[in-house]
């Protein structure tokens, strides 16, 4: 299995739709590098915007270029942007409604070694209350270059989240992406109706593939869909999903408060209870360590996935 | 004067005197909001919108106009629209929200009332400007108050940094915010210093003297690559003589509150209109 960080996919993303479209701009906090903004910088020197360490301005400065209307991307990690500059992104981004995408890397535990404060785990949550902003969470290096792609052709703020560590690359140029659309990867259901939904997004998408071959063996059937686009989420496939399993886990490498498993409780509250559980960090930091000690450590790999899975399954209403 | 003749300046002013008239009317209606400091801006707004500005009402979004960001929103609700709306101020469903909302009023450049968020989206306008070669200017209308927030120096930074030419600054010095005088509270000074520190060129002007004003906004547009902020000294509340230099009447309106030394609330609006229509004559005469 080939693995690469889905920021590279934003890299080439960027590149790609600087080409397309003359009006894409960069704009970047101190941190080109490692954001994967500097193959953008290289061919596009003149597009390029160095703001320094100050994730605030770039987001207000961002702003005032796309009402001259650029296309700009603000890159940052996570925990800065939209971490630190939240109330410029609420009022001079999403109530203003202007075509500002904010790119958050380093998102998650799997960050590692950094620690905490550099493992954003609340991004899903603080941008999926704003009005107005999409939120998009690419599972691999070919998804996030998709979003990245469909962000820059989107009318409207969009935020896309990438992780820092390599991940597994299990999707293909070829495969569909469409901004609010969720994809099922894999179904093992006899007559379409499978003991368990899987909802993940993200590279831990992949843990949740993994854990369906897993739970297949244990003669246990899965349904695992793609929920990248965490607003607005399709809720005609999770209600669908509601329907046909019954059941559902949801993954994601965020705070299990607020996030994607949230707002898949919201609509099913609304207008399907369903009994679910959720994978995702159980209200805390992260910590230092190696990426797959972490995950594994915060219990968001395959088995911790199936036993999820088995446990949502015996709360089934009969 | 170059820029301005003396006529011009006095049309200018019975606009400005008619629009402080229009401010209290319309805050009285509204039952609350600010007082001092839009009255302070009148002569500034006046200028702007009805002199320095290449815009045109009837077409708000024409692309090569000038752009006025007015990064302090509880200023004013600066737009183009019908006289009769004012009286909507801060209702439900009005367009003239409680602070600006691009997206609700023509002319609105931009959503502000958030202290700091301005100068940055200036500087952002005045760089895409220039990207594309476009010969339209940047002008932000800021608070002294707002010079406290870190988010106004990082565009600070960033505009001297980029040499930012096409990009004018104004700072409504009035030494009042909400809790008091600038200086006691977060002393701002030496202003002028700081943002020649940060790479800015700097012209001081009285706030009320239209002339002047103008005057200092053409010198920022010959100044070569450097942004401009001119400090422009106002008196908060100025025409209203109860509410002059009393920073309780930032977000008051007339009848509200009763300060030390003020008219009982019940007289308070009869007196400010009275003040604003025995007025005509004393904002040009101290200029002379």
């Amino acid at each position: 299995m080939i693995e690469k960080p889905t920021r590279d996919g934003y890299g080439q993303g960027l590149i790609e739709a600087g080409r397309a479209n003359p009006k894409v701009v960069v704009l970047c906090a101190d941190l080109t590098e490692s954001t994967r903004s500097l193959g953008f910088k290289k061919e596009f020197p003149d597009r390029f915007v160095q703001i320094g360490v100050s994730e605030q301005s770039m987001a207000v400065i961002a702003a005032g270029m796309a009402l001259a209307g650029k296309i700009p991307f603000i890159s940052s990690y996570a925990v800065f942007s939209p971490g630190r500059n939240w109330e410029q992104i609420r009022t001079n981004i999403a109530l203003n409604d202007v075509n500002v995408k904010i790119a958050g890397a380093h998102a998650g535990v799997s960050v590692g070694p950094d620690g905490a404060t550099h493992q954003a785990l609340e991004d899903l949550a603080t941008m999926r209350v704003l009005s107005n902003m999409v939120v998009l969470y690419p599972c691999d290096m070919h998804e996030a270059r998709k979003a990245t792609l469909a962000a820059a052709q989107f009318q409207g703020p969009v935020y896309l989240r990438f992780a820092r560590e390599k991940s597994p690359i299990f999707t293909t140029p070829e495969m569909p992406f469409k901004i609010g659309r969720a994809e099922i990867l894999f179904d093992s259901g006899r007559r379409g109706r499978p003991d368990v939904a899987l909802v993940a997004c993200g590279p831990l998408l992949y843990e949740a593939l993994l854990a369906a071959e897993i739970l297949r063996q244990k003669k246990i059937t899965a349904r695992v869909i793609n929920n990248h686009t965490v607003k607005p989420m399709d809720e005609k496939t999770i209600l669908t999903a509601a329907h046909d399993c019954g059941a559902i886990v949801t993954v994601e490498e965020h705070q299990v408060q607020g996030g994607m498993g949230s707002r898949v409780a919201e609509i099913l509250a609304a207008h399907k209870p369903t009994p679910m559980e959720f994978v995702g960090m159980p209200d805390r930091y992260g910590e230092s360590g190696e990426p797959r000690e972490l995950l594994e450590a915060f219990h968001l790999t395959a088995p911790w996935i199936v036993k999820a899975a088995v446990k949502v399954i015996k709360r089934k209403y009969v | 004067m170059p820029d301005i003749h003396d006529k011009k300046v006095k049309k200018l002013e019975r606009v400005a005197l008619q629009i402080r008239e229009d401010i209290i009317k319309m805050l009285v209606t509204a039952g609350s909001g600010h007082s001092a400091g839009p009255l302070g801006m009148v002569d500034i707004f006046t200028a702007f919108y009805f002199h320095i500005l290449h815009h045109n009402p009837k077409k708000p979004d024409w692309p090569d106009r000038d752009r006025l960001i007015l990064s302090n929103g509880h200023m004013a609700r600066a737009g183009y629209f019908p006289k009769s709306w004012l009286k909507t101020l801060r209702k439900f469903g009005s367009p003239l929200q409680g602070h600006p909302e691009r997206k609700r009023l023509p002319g609105v450049e931009t959503t502000s009332g958030p202290l700091g968020s301005g100068l940055g989206q200036a500087a952002g306008l005045a760089y895409a400007a220039r990207m594309d070669g476009k010969k339209w200017r940047t002008y932000c209308l800021m608070s002294d108050g707002e010079q406290e927030a870190g988010i106004t120096w990082e565009a600070a930074l960033f505009a001297g940094r980029n040499k930012l030419s096409n990009l004018t600054g104004v700072i409504d010095r009035n030494n009042i915010q909400i809790d008091g005088m600038t200086e006691d509270i977060m002393p701002l000074e030496p202003l002028r210093e700081k943002y020649e520190a940060f790479g800015w060129h700097v012209l001081e002007v009285g706030g009320h003297n239209i002339g002047q004003f103008v005057e200092a906004v053409e010198e920022s547009k010959s100044i070569f690559e450097k942004p401009t902020v001119i400090i422009a000294h106002t008196i908060p509340g100025r025409g209203v003589s109860f509410m002059e230099k009393r920073f309780e009447w930032h977000g008051n309106p007339p009848g509200t509150i009763s300060p030390s030394n003020n008219p009982p609330p019940d007289e308070q609006t009869r007196i400010a209109l009275h003040d604003l229509r025995t007025l005509d004559g004393k904002i040009i005469s101290e200029h002379q």
